[in-house]
């Protein structure tokens, strides 16, 4: 019997651990730690914080959904791997602190025979003095990275509102709260989810609204932009959210590497090097990320953890790291099976992987401060990757150690992304995009990098629809329901 | 509604080059019939899109 872990329990992590424990049958153990008792379908955190859904339902509870898939469910946070055993152990192990009630702080060694790590990242508040500390999330702004953390956000939100309907006009300043920062996406999603609710609550004239973000350009959204096709013109996505910006009236700042926060008071860099501050009543602010701070060491049991790990605590893959400067980048560079160069039994997916370099052209201000997105891993390739990945395992555990690995470059690979402002069926409306492959390869495709026959986007109702759908659909996916293999990624 | 959209435009502020949706644009995005048919299209679109990244 094969023993297979899986770190980590969020969108990538459970997409590969299910499969798998699909996949391999009663025969072999899947064992999946993960630190939350709950899984969280992130993307509709954007609607709890506006207060449209309650935490309920946008998460479960893990542990009967493993039971019931014959996952070995420990709830605990990874702490280190031995990849090569120690002196007492000839099997590789990776060793974990419980932090399910009543066993916190307890310490285990488990044996693998593979491993995929998952763990998405560590919230890096602590990497902006003010937007928060080793612990978390501070005092002065919100989040809506964590369903937790959404609910905080609707309830100083709602604060707000009443402000507002008392006669105080507030600020809502809105984006991301480092130069390095990725997730553009939901914080734009967030702004507008916030446009949305203070129109339907009437007190739209009284806010002002501005989006603050690391970006070069409105639309980078960490993958250098994208030109889709829209009424016979390949359209850059900068047009297109300068357009909704300007549509909604939110003011923007840009270029920004946001480098203090206060209370009601951000301070930032900006790529030309001069300093600005912006005063706010509610700020919502996307936190960088780093990785988890796993640890690794070898059978003698010297660190090794810089073998295993990027700099940033990322995992290292099959990806080309020694790329160089942004006029050497190709799509090659990327992974394609997410296997550790070093431990051919590990893997590593979703947020959790090093990525080659950012996908966005790197930037810096005259001070020497870089400001730039960092590559987005999330959503779709994140399950993508999964599922290829717990394919490759399964099929070196039932067809031998040398059976060819599975491929899920994110340079032929593309994604699917909506937008939605708003709740309702009918009163929301969403912007509904498409990008592929979601790496530019400019080889392939001179030019814009990617294929506009399959990159699009289009705000409308449909677009809204489709995000309602999919907020059920993967819920029901993750929760193993009928026929839940049969709905992709 | 109107044109609503173009009154947000500031004469050499950032915005001064974006493109405004214009009243019909905007009507068609909450169009029922026509964000229908946008539904069945976006769908098969993004369907290609998920059977060519798997």
């Amino acid at each position: 019997m094969a023993r297979l872990i899986v770190l980590g329990g969020g969108v990538s992590g459970h997409t590969a651990a299910t499969f798998a424990a699909e996949w391999l049958g009663s025969a072999h153990e899947v064992v999946v730690v993960t630190p939350n008792s709950k899984w969280n379908w992130i993307p509709s955190n954007i609607w709890v914080g506006v207060g449209e859904m309650s935490k309920e339902e946008v998460t479960f509870d893990l542990a009967p959904v493993y039971a019931k898939a014959g996952i070995n469910y420990k709830q605990a946070k990874a702490v280190s791997i031995n990849p090569e055993g120690s002196e007492s152990s000839v099997k590789p192990f990776v060793t974990i602190e419980y932090t399910l009630a009543g066993r916190e702080g307890e310490s285990e060694n488990i044996e693998y025979d593979y491993l995929i790590n998952a763990t998405g990242p560590k919230l890096n508040f602590g990497a902006t003095p003010g937007l928060g500390d080793a612990n978390g999330l501070g005092e002065f702004t919100v989040s809506v990275c964590t369903a937790d953390h959404a609910v905080h956000a609707n309830e100083e939100f709602q604060k707000c509102i009443q402000k507002m309907k008392k006669g105080e006009r507030q600020k809502f300043l809105i984006g991301t709260g480092h130069g390095l920062c990725t997730c553009q996406g939901a914080a734009f999603e967030y702004i507008f989810n916030v446009e949305h609710e203070l129109n339907k609550a009437g007190v739209r004239d009284m806010a002002d609204l501005k989006w603050i973000s690391n970006e070069s350009f409105l639309g980078d959204f960490g993958v250098g932009g994208l030109h889709m096709k829209s009424m016979g013109f390949a359209v850059s996505s900068k047009i297109f959210a300068e357009s909704l910006f300007t549509e909604r009236n939110v003011d923007w700042i840009i270029g920004a590497h946001v480098n203090k926060v206060e209370k009601g008071k951000a301070h930032y860099e900006l790529l030309d090097g001069t300093m600005g501050e912006e005063e706010f009543d509610f700020s919502m602010l996307i936190p960088p990320f780093a990785g988890v701070g796993l640890k690794a060491f070898a059978k003698d049991g010297s660190d090794i953890t810089g073998t295993v790990f990027a700099p940033n605590g990322f995992m290292k893959v099959d990806a080309n790291y020694a790329a160089g400067a942004y006029e050497n980048w190709k799509a090659s560079d990327w992974p394609k099976t997410y296997q550790n160069p070093t431990y051919s039994n590990m893997f590593a997916c979703g947020i959790a992987f090093a990525p080659p370099h950012p996908i966005s052209k790197p930037m810096s201000s005259p001070n020497g401060t870089p400001i730039n997105p960092t590559p987005p891993r999330t959503g779709m390739p994140s399950g993508i990757i999964g599922k290829a990945v717990a394919h490759s395992i399964c099929d070196r555990i039932l067809k031998g150690e040398d059976a060819p690995l599975h491929e899920a470059s994110m340079a032929h690979m593309g994604a699917a992304c909506v937008a939605s402002a708003g709740k309702g069926i009918f009163d929301g409306t969403a912007a509904a995009m498409t990008i592929y492959p979601v790496v530019p390869d400019f080889e392939k495709y001179p030019g814009t990098g990617r294929d506009t026959d399959y990159t699009f986007g289009e705000i409308g109702l449909a677009g809204h629809w489709i995000k309602h759908i999919l907020h059920h659909l993967f819920l029901y996916k993750a929760k193993l329901k009928m026929g839940w293999t049969m709905i992709p990624e | 509604m109107g044109k609503k959209a173009e009154h947000n435009i500031k004469a050499y502020g950032k915005n001064f080059t974006s493109m405004t949706p214009g009243p019909f644009a905007l009507k068609l995005r909450t169009c029922k019939i026509w964000q229908f048919i946008r539904f069945v299209i976006i769908n098969i679109k993004m369907l290609i899109v998920v059977r060519k990244s798997h």
